[in-house]
């Protein structure tokens, strides 16, 4: 009848989705595809850096972007036009971040047969994308100089989960107190093992050593 | 929003945990969250009235909060302190080299579920 009782359960709201993004994770890597995922807050230069960096690349591998977004797809267009490569919209829906199965939904629309690489523009945002693993093969992350070198002891986790950080909009550290030792620093205190590479994403400083990393980092 | 995204989270694992058990209503769900796991309780609670009641299982089931104390630990003088009051740097030591030992939880404890 109404029998009532406790069920102890202790267990982390994250730790599904953990699954789920192993899983994928690991069906990528058996059919030979990387998944970069590139998160910063909004504006930090995602859009901007990887129109540059795909222009690069595209001839060398077979490249495609995913573009997440909460409700707009200018950023999908402006990459097809600008570069001519693959790029589907995904809408979140609402929510602050993509978790593993929202990416796999994503990845379900592409022909990866056909693509060594897909590069997922995150929702803008330097807390959420931290927490949720998307199943990507590598995690990158932008920072732009107008936000301050002191951006890595403020937001940890999302300095902690990436291998690269890109530091872009290095063209106008003349105009910022912006000490790019101290930001390493930082970092390296956060996250020993990343790699970091200073940029500008309108003059192209730097893009041909982003361009060089990602393509070592593939199978 | 982020607090509505959690709630998903919650309602899919509780309903999991139901259907495991046979469980025919969950009167009570009993959440751990750290003091900075960037999860704002109120949000939670008033987020969770609104997607919990659209659920048969969850009609009328209380989401309830225990606050886990955030602790830090300083690496430097082999140390703990709070948090929230010190931040990242070490009280006794002046330290930045220092680690969140809890306080970051986002957890399910418990269920009160009747069959
Ligand atoms: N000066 C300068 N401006 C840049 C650079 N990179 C991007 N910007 C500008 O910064 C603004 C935002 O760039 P986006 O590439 O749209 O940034 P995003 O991170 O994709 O933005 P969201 O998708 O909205 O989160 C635009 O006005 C860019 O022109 C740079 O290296 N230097
Ligand atoms: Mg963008
Ligand atoms: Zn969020
Ligand atoms: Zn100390």
């Amino acid at each position: 009848m109404n029998e009532v009782k406790v069920i102890e359960i202790k267990k982390s709201v994250f730790a599904e989705n953990e699954k789920d993004a192993d899983d994928l994770r690991n069906e990528l890597r058996s059919r030979g595809v990387s998944l970069l995922n590139l998160m910063s807050a909004p504006g930090s230069g995602k859009t901007t850096t990887l129109i540059q960096l795909l222009n690069r690349i595209k001839d060398k591998v077979r490249v495609a972007v995913m573009e997440a977004d909460i409700d707009s797809d200018v950023d999908a267009v402006k990459i097809k036009e600008k570069t001519g490569v693959p790029s589907i919209q995904l809408h979140t829906g609402g929510m602050c971040h993509l978790d593993a199965e929202m990416t796999r939904q994503g990845l379900d629309n592409l022909d990866l047969e056909e693509t060594d690489l897909v590069i997922l523009e995150n929702v803008g945002n330097l807390v959420c994308p931290a927490e949720f693993d998307t199943g990507a093969t590598c995690n990158a992350m932008i920072l732009s100089v107008p936000e301050g070198d002191d951006k890595p002891l403020k937001y940890p986790l999302m300095f902690t989960v990436c291998d690269l950080v890109i530091i872009n909009k290095m063209d106008v550290v003349p105009y910022f107190d912006f000490d790019i030792e101290r930001c390493k620093r930082y970092i390296h205190l956060r996250n020993p093992k990343a790699q970091i590479i200073p940029v500008s994403a309108k003059t192209g400083y730097g893009i041909d050593h982003l361009a060089e990393w990602l393509l070592k980092q593939l199978p | 929003m982020h607090e509505l995204g959690i709630v998903f989270y919650i309602i899919r694992d509780v309903k999991k945990v139901a259907e495991e058990n046979h469980v025919e209503r969950v009167s009570e769900v009993v959440m751990d969250i750290g003091e900075v796991s960037t999860v704002v309780p109120h949000l939670l609670t008033d987020c969770w009235r609104w997607a919990a009641d659209k659920e048969e299982l969850l009609k009328g089931c209380e989401l309830k909060v225990n606050t886990i104390p955030a602790v830090t630990w300083c690496d430097n003088c082999k140390r703990e302190y709070k948090t929230v009051k010190h931040g990242r740097t070490c009280p006794f030591c002046n330290s930045e080299n220092t680690w969140l030992l809890r306080g970051n939880e986002v957890e399910i404890k418990e269920l009160v579920v009747s069959s």
